[in-house]
């Protein structure tokens, strides 16, 4: 009886989260992949006829938006990792007895909508705000100067919101390297600067991975900090296929682009991996 | 033949072609049943015809309202800035009626709005609201053909019948009034703000003027956008062809791509207007009105030269409304000229009941200073009570007949928005 519950238990444990995943993963995403298959209108009815042109549309009409998306979320998560690292690095090695402190700090921005957050960028960059007003009155900077709907907006704010995401890792990675290692560096005659870059950065990589899995995905498919702070020419691939799924109705060539994102953004992460000579991309992230 | 076997028929087609194993047919099997599983996700057609007899429409109208009694609540989706903030008309409504109001402003884009609540129409389910208001469009010509609207009830109606507007029973959209009836009209224009701008702007021409680069607001609305261009070009939108479509794409995108447009608006361009973010855009008439009265801002409004767009917002009722006879009283409610016009002389749009204006004026006629000066304005404004003459520079949108026609003007115009 007990070698039959010792059998059945593992299938006990990964009985709730697989039903959740079933449900609410796996259904939705064949559901979408058979929309990006079908064709008609949402008066008439859709119906499944192997339409792979919606692929062929989503990616004729809507190569510049892709490419975009890949460059803004390339772009935050580079300017996350320039500022996050210092952060985590300081954390986890100067932290002291106020790490936790540090990283409630860090944590706290999250506690304000994500939405209002970005909305709150607005008011800040204002042409004439609190910002850029001064700067101009005093001539710093010409009356014609802007932030807002810019390229530059929609990456600032892409990096600003998902910073902690990237911070976090990296910090776990860091907090747990051995200080005896460091130590060890030590004895054997390596400089601050050598130890760093020989055994702290090494053996911070996974984190710095998991941090780019966790911001650059969400990042690149976004379309809050495009629509809130950016102009014309900013649209990225989420506002895109938002606007196909809600106000076009166009549901195949929405669910079409999806997938193509999902694809090249896979694609993304395992050339990364690869890159790095990571064997099993999926072990270092859960690490 | 050195060797017999070459010959035997069924060896060479063991050799050439691949035989089906037990394990092949199961992953075939599971491929097909992928497919299928894939197909059978189809999404089904929700059209309905609309009636064509007044016998057939009137059948509709009883066997939908029959059964249905006052619950003593409604609760109204509509959208920013088209009521007076203390709501004093659904204040009198309650106390005459005895039926309490819930007022939200929730629609800031016809196109957004209903992707919001298409999902739970169609599922028959409640979108939360009773009533609703929606600019004649696209989508509302979807809302009618998808069978989400309530044929509303005339004889419920006695206000409206008396008082609406002659040129209000026979609009395009929904020729006499069987699933809308209006809340305000109004124009599609140039707002500016006269703080960064000194000559006031009377073309459409404006909005493409390079010395205003980076400050020109235009919306994302399909359909507004496609008007303004029109107008420039001195087409008429309302009996446009395909091919104007494309010369007023064209224009667009040269608006854009030249740095003219700083960004593509929903109802969200009022802030950046009197912010300073944007100096001049496409506006509805009374926002501007009410901006100017609810924050002190001075902002103005013109209808160009070449003409503009006139629209109307309507009244309808969802079919999954909880409370529809509450819905209707309150929608007749605004069809007695005193409310119309308490109304129009907070929102400044066009009300459906001509009438209002002899009240505005009676208010005028009771009221003192500013205030006088202010009723007496919005009763002879032509952006409230439009003349013959302003009514004949006045289009209405481009009426979509199907779904093929829908496609092609938005694939026209939508990715200028979202370049």
């Amino acid at each position: 009886m007990s070698r039959v519950r010792a059998a059945l238990t593992p299938y006990a444990l990964i009985f709730p989260g697989g039903v959740w995943l079933a449900i609410f993963f796996v259904v939705p995403t064949v559901v979408m992949l058979s929309l990006s298959l079908q064709s008609g209108n949402v008066a008439d009815g859709f119906v499944f006829t192997w339409n792979w042109q919606s692929y062929v549309d989503g990616l004729t009409n809507y190569h510049d938006q892709i490419i975009r998306s890949l460059v803004y979320g390339l772009a935050a998560t580079v300017i996350q990792i320039i500022i996050g690292f210092p952060v985590a690095y300081w954390i986890a090695f100067k932290g002291g007895r106020h790490k936790s402190i540090y990283l409630f700090l860090l944590l706290l921005p999250f506690l304000v909508s994500f939405v209002l957050r970005t909305i709150s960028w607005q008011f800040l960059l204002s042409d004439n705000g609190m910002l850029l007003g001064p700067l101009k009155n005093i001539g710093l900077l010409p009356d014609d100067f802007r932030i807002l709907a810019t390229p530059y907006a929609v990456i600032g704010g892409l990096a600003y919101n998902f910073l902690p995401f990237m911070v976090l890792p990296m910090y776990v990675a860091l907090e747990r390297i051995d200080p005896r290692v460091l130590e060890a560096a030590n004895d054997l005659y390596a400089g601050k600067f050598q130890t760093f870059l020989r055994v702290v950065l090494p053996l911070s990589l996974p984190g710095v991975f998991a941090g780019v899995l966790m911001t650059f995905v969400p990042a690149s498919s976004d379309y809050v900090n495009a629509s809130v702070l950016g102009g014309t020419s900013t649209t990225m691939i989420g506002n895109v296929i938002q606007n196909q799924y809600l106000v076009t109705q166009d549901y195949p060539t929405a669910s079409a682009l999806s997938f193509t994102l999902m694809a090249l953004l896979l694609l993304g992460i395992f050339a990364y991996a690869k890159a790095l000579g990571t064997e099993d991309v999926l072990e270092v992230a859960a690490r | 033949m050195s060797n017999p076997s070459m010959q035997d028929p069924s060896f060479l087609r063991g050799l050439t072609q691949p035989r089906l194993g037990r394990r092949d047919a199961f992953r075939v099997a599971g491929l097909s049943a992928a497919g299928l599983a894939l197909a059978a996700c189809g999404v089904k057609g929700k059209g309905v015809a609309r009636p064509t007899t007044s016998a057939q429409a009137q059948s509709e109208v009883e066997k939908y309202w029959a059964d249905k009694v006052k619950n003593g609540h409604v609760d109204f989706a509509n959208w920013p800035l088209y009521m007076d903030p203390k709501q004093p008309e659904l204040k009198k409504f309650t106390k005459q009626t005895g039926i309490t109001v819930t007022y939200k402003e929730v629609i800031q884009e016809t196109p957004s709005w209903f992707a919001k609540i298409q999902p739970q129409l169609a599922a028959g389910q409640s979108i939360d609201y009773d009533l609703m208001v929606v600019t004649n469009s696209i989508q509302l010509t979807q809302l009618i053909k998808l069978g989400y609207l309530v044929p509303l009830d005339h004889s419920k109606m006695p206000n409206f019948t008396k008082n609406v507007g002659e040129r209000y029973k026979n609009e395009a959209f929904d020729p006499g009034n069987v699933y809308t009836v209006p809340w305000a009209s109004g124009m599609t224009g140039i707002a500016y703000n006269p703080k960064y701008i000194d000559t006031p702007p009377t073309s459409y021409a404006a909005l493409w003027d390079p010395k205003y680069k980076g400050k020109v607001g235009m919306m994302s609305d399909s359909q507004e956008i496609a008007n303004f261009a029109m107008f420039l070009l001195g087409i008429d939108p309302e009996k446009s062809t395909p091919a104007d479509w494309d010369k007023a794409a064209a224009k667009l995108r040269e608006q854009r791509d030249s740095g003219i447009v700083r960004k593509y608006y929903d109802q969200s361009y009022i802030d950046p207007l009197a912010k300073g973010d944007i100096w001049l855009c496409q506006a509805w008439s009374g926002d501007v009105f009410q901006k100017n009265l609810s924050d002190g801002t001075d902002l103005k409004f013109v209808i160009p030269e070449e003409g503009a767009t006139i629209w109307t917002d309507n009244f309808m009722i969802p079919k999954t409304a909880a409370n529809p006879v509450d819905a209707i009283t309150l929608i007749d409610f605004f069809y007695e000229p005193v409310n119309a016009a308490s109304l129009a002389e907070y929102i400044n749009y066009v009300p459906p009941v001509p009438t209002a204006k002899e009240f505005i004026l009676a208010d005028a006629a009771k009221a003192s200073g500013d205030d006088k000066k202010t009723l007496e304005m919005i009763a002879e404004s032509p952006l409230v009570f439009p003349s013959p003459e302003v009514y004949s520079k006045l289009r209405t949108y481009r009426t979509l007949a199907d779904a093929t026609e829908q496609k092609q003007f938005e694939s026209t115009f939508q990715p200028i928005t979202t370049s």
